[in-house]
């Protein structure tokens, strides 16, 4: 009764999925909303103004530096996370150990 | 791991590594690449050396206390370049309105701040590698 209904919620879910999956413009297409006046602003501009020829690493370093230097404080964080949960855990074995 | 095979292989193989990684973080602005791609690679070549050597070696040749610096540095740098741009301009992180030099795109030294801060991510994402993966192998030694 369960799995029956857990299969007939995922079977909606895929048709749902699969509905909105078609009606997504067509990868690559000229159509897309994707190629809006953004993009063609930093494929005309990026080589003069930032003077970079990889067009990626004049948006992620120059045109969007900031969120690259959010994205830099993400990695800082989860390595600061995960240091102080194993650093502390290897204490209190130690100490568990020797008590 | 002690296996002779794993340790001559990785020991030809890693000074490739190393020069691929660099290179692919110096040309970021020129060829695909970049920071993150670039510091995962060597990052990548520091795994293997732990792998194939124990963790004991690599921790004596890439001591925490390093790795934390270089952590922190990675971010430092980024944001001093950035401070910079307040200065000289009237923004943080500005390329060209910040005074760095653009020069002729497709040359090494060229694209302002763009090299200096790949350089910052790379550094960064290679040591936050190799923390994340040292502090995980403590930990399973120390069970």
């Amino acid at each position: 009764m369960k799995k029956g209904l857990f299969i007939f919620v995922l079977t909606l879910l895929f048709i749902i999925l699969s509905y909105s999956v078609m009606q997504m413009p067509a990868l690559g297409s000229v159509d897309n909303p994707a190629y809006n006046a953004t993009t063609r602003y930093y494929l005309d501009n990026s080589t003069t103004e930032a003077g970079a020829q990889n067009v990626i690493a004049a948006i992620i370093t120059d045109y969007r530096a900031f969120d690259t230097l959010g994205e830099t404080t993400v990695l800082f964080t989860s390595i600061a996370a995960v240091l102080s949960v194993l650093a502390s855990l290897g204490h209190h074995k130690k100490e568990e150990n020797h008590g | 791991m002690d296996d002779l095979i794993v340790k001559v292989i990785s020991r030809i193989v890693i000074p490739f590594m190393i020069v691929y990684g660099i290179y692919i973080i110096l040309f970021g602005h020129i060829s695909p690449g970049g920071g993150f791609s670039g510091g995962a690679i060597l990052g990548a070549a520091m795994v293997l050396y732990t792998l194939s050597f124990s963790a004991d070696v690599a921790m004596k040749k890439f001591p925490h206390s390093v790795s934390m610096k270089l952590e922190s540095g990675g971010i430092w740098l980024y944001i001093f370049i950035g401070l910079i741009g307040i200065f000289t301009a009237d923004s943080f992180l500005s390329n060209q309105q910040g005074g760095f030099y653009i020069g002729n795109a497709g040359d090494l030294i060229s694209a302002g701040m763009i090299p200096i801060l790949t350089v910052g991510i790379g550094i960064k994402v290679a040591s936050t590698m190799i923390t994340l993966f040292h502090t995980i192998i403590e930990e399973e030694g120390h069970e």
